[in-house]
C-alpha cells in the first residue's frame, strides 16, 4: 500500500506484523506537537485514520480491492501523547459489501495502555 | 474586559501541528470561532482525486472547538480533548480553503461540550459536522455552573 502525501507530513511509516497486518509508526517531531511536549490531538487522529485505512486496504486486497470513502469517525483520547514514538493499528471488525466498520488503536510504550482509540465507518466502492 | 484575547492568543504565531497545516484564525465572536485550513497538495489523502485527508480537518476542528470553549469561559484553561466525533458529509473540493466554525454548547465544572461545522466556501453546504467534548484534569472551568456531580446533561 502506498501511503498518501498527508502520511508523509506526519512522518508515518508502515511496519508489518508477522501475518502481514500493517502497523503504523509515527516518530515524535515538531510538526505533530500540540501543547509543548505532547502530540496534537489532530495528529493522533490522523495517525488513527491512516491506520484504519491501511487495515481496510489490506483486508480489501484479499477480495479484489476497492476504493474507500470515509463516512465518519469517533476518536476517544485516553492519555496525553508524550514525546516518543507512537504506533497504531487498525482492525476491520466487519467488511461488508458496501460498508466497513473499522477500529483503530494508538499506543506508545504499552499496547495495553492506548493513548487513543477510534471507530470509523467507510463506504466501499468495489473495483 | 476580556479575560481571553483570542486575536492576541493567535498572534503567538503558528507552531506545532496546527502551524505545519497552516491553520489560522479566520473570524470570531463572543461565542463562536472560525479557523481556516488552506488547501495544500501535501495534505492530500487520496491522490487520485486530490481530496484533502481527513486528519487535517479533524486537527482544525479539534483546535477550533477547543478555542470556542476558551472564548465561552473567557479564559485560557489547559484542557484535554475527551472525544471528537466527525461526520464527513461530502468531500472537500480540491483547491479550496476549508473553514471550520465551532461553538461551545455548555460548560460544567470539568467537562465542556462543543459542536462545529466545516465548509469550503458555502456554510449552507458543509463538508463535515463535528461534536467534541473536553475535560479539565484538575480544577473547574471559570464560571461553570456544575456542582461537581452529574457532569453531563441534567
Amino acid at each position: 500500500m502506498k501511503l498518501p502525501p498527508y502520511a508523509a507530513v506526519l512522518k508515518v511509516e508502515i511496519e508489518r506484523a508477522e501475518d502481514g497486518h500493517p502497523i503504523l509508526v509515527m516518530p515524535f517531531h515538531d510538526d505533530v506537537v500540540g501543547r509543548p511536549g505532547f502530540l496534537q490531538g489532530g495528529a493522533i487522529s490522523g495517525l488513527l485514520e491512516v491506520a484504519a485505512i491501511a487495515a481496510l486496504d489490506h483486508a480489501l486486497s484479499g477480495e479484489g480491492g476497492g476504493r474507500i470513502k470515509p463516512i465518519n469517525a469517533t476518536v476517544d483520547f485516553q492519555r496525553g501523547g508524550r514525546d516518543k514514538t507512537t504506533r497504531a493499528e487498525g482492525l476491520v471488525t466487519r467488511l461488508g459489501n458496501r460498508v466497513a466498520n473499522v477500529e483503530a488503536v494508538a499506543w506508545q510504550d504499552d499496547r495495553a495502555k492506548p493513548i487513543a482509540t477510534a471507530r470509523m465507518n467507510y463506504l466501499i466502492v468495489r473495483d | 474586559m476580556s479575560g481571553f484575547d483570542l486575536a492576541r492568543f493567535m498572534q503567538r504565531g503558528t507552531w506545532g501541528h496546527g502551524g505545519r497545516l497552516g491553520i489560522s484564525l479566520h473570524a470570531f465572536g463572543d461565542d463562536w470561532v472560525e479557523m481556516a485550513l488552506p488547501y495544500s497538495t501535501d495534505l492530500i489523502g487520496d491522490e487520485a482525486s486530490g481530496v484533502l485527508a481527513s486528519g487535517p480537518i479533524i486537527a482544525m476542528m479539534d483546535i477550533t472547538t477547543s478555542l470556542a470553549v476558551w472564548q465561552r469561559v473567557d479564559a485560557f484553561v489547559p484542557h484535554a480533548t475527551l472525544d471528537l466525533r466527525i461526520d464527513y458529509l461530502r468531500r472537500a473540493t480540491p483547491g479550496r480553503t476549508v473553514i471550520g466554525r465551532a461553538e461551545c454548547l455548555r460548560v460544567t465544572r470539568s467537562i465542556s461540550f462543543t459542536r462545529g461545522l466545516a465548509h469550503d466556501g458555502d456554510p449552507a453546504d458543509p463538508i463535515a459536522n463535528v461534536s467534541a467534548t473536553f475535560m479539565l484534569p484538575t480544577g473547574a472551568y471559570p464560571g461553570s455552573r456544575g456542582e461537581g456531580q452529574g457532569e453531563g446533561a441534567r
